[in-house]
């Protein structure tokens, strides 16, 4: 007997796939935006079951930083071959390079925010009317007020003093023009959850998520990549090797490590349930003010 | 490990918001980087205790203005329960928020401020969660450090509400009442040294304590259909899957089931969930089904065990919480949203305005405005197929969108 809600991934996992089944029934266009993260990882393998034994009814979208960690691309262009789905990437480099955004300079310069940009005008290159997303409301306390379905005018802009009241199970995905929807399948998953899930389905997962060697130095008490140029580094500022894994796999200039030996899920989820420090404690871009997310959303960041 | 929805009401400086905070700081679920930013905060506003509700305002006009307008979500963990807590507005202007968030839990926890007793927003609240009949209420009397730990205080606020629910009519619902303080922490996650009088439960006892199916009663299985699955590939050429989410009871292969509204009548030939077929499938699971019959199903659709039929109808009885500006008058026009099934609606009888304090109703208002609830007489333009909210509150539950601006305006709940 299949009773998805004598776990607690189960029933998380029926809920997530009937958000997304409701995205095709209610869209014309909708899309996937996926970073070569575990959460976008993980809503590929919800939107493959989902639709199974059809392939998944829309394509992925990469908004490419130009700040990946190398192993997390070639991981998405196995996926991708592997599901036989089509791949969307857009670079924030041409955005930079048409002169749309204008690249942040000095110690905290991150091409985070510059997405956003990207994101928008890829948006209305393809008309897409719903942009499905792995942000979960634990992650954040911005992101704790966001509803499923995610009303977002022209400019991209939340307004978040008027949600739609989102009741029982019932999705409202009725828009106007020039609006699209940002939708959020794994919306009330924690960042155990995830693990728990990923562990369970065995789902392959990008090699920096587990510990390894990496040159790194120390700034503001948090552990940053010098394995490459892209995080800016002041020379003071001491290289050592350490062992590290990363907890969530964004722009490598805002994203740092920490310190774990855990090689397997087994050992990550153990580690996971005993961390003291949350997942976005490792991202300078929340650091940045209490309000951080809430504004960058309003911009219309994902 | 076990999931339980919670929803936080109350009025206004009730202590919500400090309440989550207190359950996350003495259930250890804060980060230590979450409790340093709080700690920080509380000491550049100058209080001289750490403000928990700073965990869970998450919007700027929020911490601003000292309130919370929208649902926050919040996720911890105890060793054998995993807790969502909707964290919802005491605002009444923001009384549809606290809708929203209350819809799908299967327990309510209305604060009561200790000082003031039982205030407008009570009555509301209470009222709001007999409507949504959530089983289990938690009467929170808060403060109860600003009153000395008085009983008495206490049990006058515990009268006054017991005398409310002698008016509701949802008998079933089970009522606890609690004297705490969010703030020093007595009785929400320790046994308070202050009030030796209280003999009961402390709060995160009471709900480690519900049991998860707690929120809807076992009843007759829907099977409301989102989409079909074709995938026309060499392997599953002739392939054509119904799917969607179980509500109310399990479906089995084999079973005899109508399709409604054709009233086409077949079996259920296979379940699949993913790459895996199943003999049963339990409520709650999203799953894809076939049937032995070639027949046209399509989204919107629902199938059901011939012997266990809803109702079908072209017009609806029911009552109606208003969350929208523009109010709800005699000949509007809506888009119903019924599960997944979209019809449009006309208001034909506007019948009564229901008071939130128990008082009774005031008959044939001339609008429904803005958190107001009522009863109303809906013709639709297609049948549904429901049950009564009482029976099946998934299948008794509707939305009303303006046709205008696209916003969900009102939720219904059928007779």
């Amino acid at each position: 007997m299949i009773n998805t809600n004598i776990l607690k991934v189960g029933a998380l996992e029926s809920e997530a796939i009937y958000i997304l089944r409701e995205v095709v029934a209610q869209f014309e266009k909708p899309v996937l935006l996926f970073s070569g993260g575990k959460d976008s990882i993980t809503l590929v393998r919800l939107a493959q079951k989902a639709f199974y034994p059809a392939k998944i009814p829309f394509p992925l979208l990469h908004i490419d930083t130009g700040h990946n960690f190398e192993e997390t691309i070639q991981f998405r262009d196995n996926l991708v071959k592997e599901l036989g789905v089509e791949l969307i990437v857009r670079h924030v480099q041409d955005s930079i390079d048409k002169g749309r955004v204008r690249e942040e300079t000095g110690k905290y310069a991150s091409r985070n925010l510059l997405q956003t940009e990207t994101l928008l005008d890829t948006i209305e290159e393809f008309n897409f009317d719903a942009c499905i997303g792995g942000a979960r409301r634990d992650e954040e306390k911005a992101r704790a007020k966001e509803r499923i379905f995610s009303i977002r005018d022209d400019f991209g802009q939340w307004d978040e003093k008027n949600q739609r009241p989102e009741l029982f199970d019932m999705l409202n995905g009725r828009i106007d023009l020039g609006q699209n929807v940002r939708v959020f399948p794994i919306s009330n998953w924690t960042e155990l959850d995830v693990w728990t899930y990923i562990k369970k389905e065995n789902i392959q997962i990008p090699s920096i998520y587990f510990a390894h060697k990496r040159p790194t130095f120390i700034r503001d008490g948090l552990i940053w990549s010098a394995a490459d140029d892209i995080v800016y580094r002041e020379e003071d500022e001491q290289v050592e090797e350490r062992i590290v894994r990363f907890r969530t796999v964004g722009d490598m200039s805002c994203t740092a490590a920490v310190l774990s030996t855990a090689t397997d899920l087994e050992t990550i989820v153990s580690e996971i349930r005993e961390s003291a420090i949350s997942e976005r404690g490792a991202r300078i871009d929340d650091k940045r003010s209490e309000a951080a997310m809430e504004k960058r959303k309003q911009q219309g960041y994902f | 490990m076990k999931v339980v929805k919670i929803a936080t009401a109350g009025s206004v400086d009730d202590g919500k918001s400090t309440l989550i905070g207190r359950l996350l700081y003495d259930t250890h679920s804060l980060t230590e980087d979450k409790l340093q930013a709080i700690v920080e905060k509380s000491r550049q506003r100058g209080f001289d205790y750490l403000d928990f509700s700073l965990a869970t305002d998450g919007l700027i006009a929020e911490r601003e203005q000292g309130i919370t307008i929208d649902v926050a979500h919040i996720y911890f963990s105890t060793l054998n329960t995993s807790f969502i807590i909707a964290d919802t507005p005491g605002h009444i202007e923001y009384t549809r928020n606290m809708v929203t968030g209350a819809s799908t839990a299967q327990a309510s926890i209305v604060l009561v401020d200790a000082r003031n007793g039982v205030v407008e927003q009570t009555y509301r609240h209470f009222f709001i969660n007999n409507l949504l009949r959530i089983k289990n209420v938690i009467i929170a009397v808060n403060k109860m450090d600003l009153v000395d730990y008085s009983e008495e205080k206490f049990n006058q606020i515990k009268g006054e509400i017991e005398y409310l629910a002698s008016k509701s009519n949802f008998q079933n619902q089970n009522i606890t009442f609690i004297p705490l303080s969010a703030l020093k922490g007595d009785n929400v996650a320790s046994k308070s040294e202050n009030m030796p009088w209280y003999q009961g439960e402390i709060l995160l006892d009471y709900l480690e304590d519900l049991k998860q199916e707690d929120a809807q009663d076992q009843s007759q299985v829907r099977f409301p259909i989102q989409t079909v699955v074709r995938p026309k590939t060499d392997e599953f050429h002739d392939f054509r899957g119904y799917s969607g989410k179980i509500y109310g009871g399990d479906l089995e292969v084999g079973d005899e089931v109508m399709i409604l509204p054709s009233t086409t009548k077949s079996k259920i030939k296979a379940i699949h969930f993913f790459d895996k077929q199943y003999q049963k499938a339990k409520r709650g699971s999203s799953v894809t089904i076939t049937l032995e019959d070639d027949i046209n199903v399509n989204r919107g659709d629902m199938i059901v065990k011939v012997a266990e039929l809803p109702n079908i109808t072209k017009e609806l009885s029911a009552r109606i919480c208003w969350m929208d500006k523009t109010p709800l008058r005699l000949a509007s026009r809506y888009y119903l949203k019924h599960g997944v099934n979209d019809v449009q609606a006309k208001v034909i009888d506007l019948k009564s305005l229901i008071h939130t304090d128990f008082s009774g109703k005031e008959e044939y208002p001339s609008a429904l405005h803005l958190n107001e609830i009522g009863e109303v007489q809906l013709k639709l333009s297609k049948p549904v197929f429901y049950d009564s909210y009482d029976k099946n509150k998934e299948n008794g539950a509707f939305i009303l969108i303006d046709s205008k601006t696209n916003n969900t305006a009102g939720v219904g709940f059928i007779k």
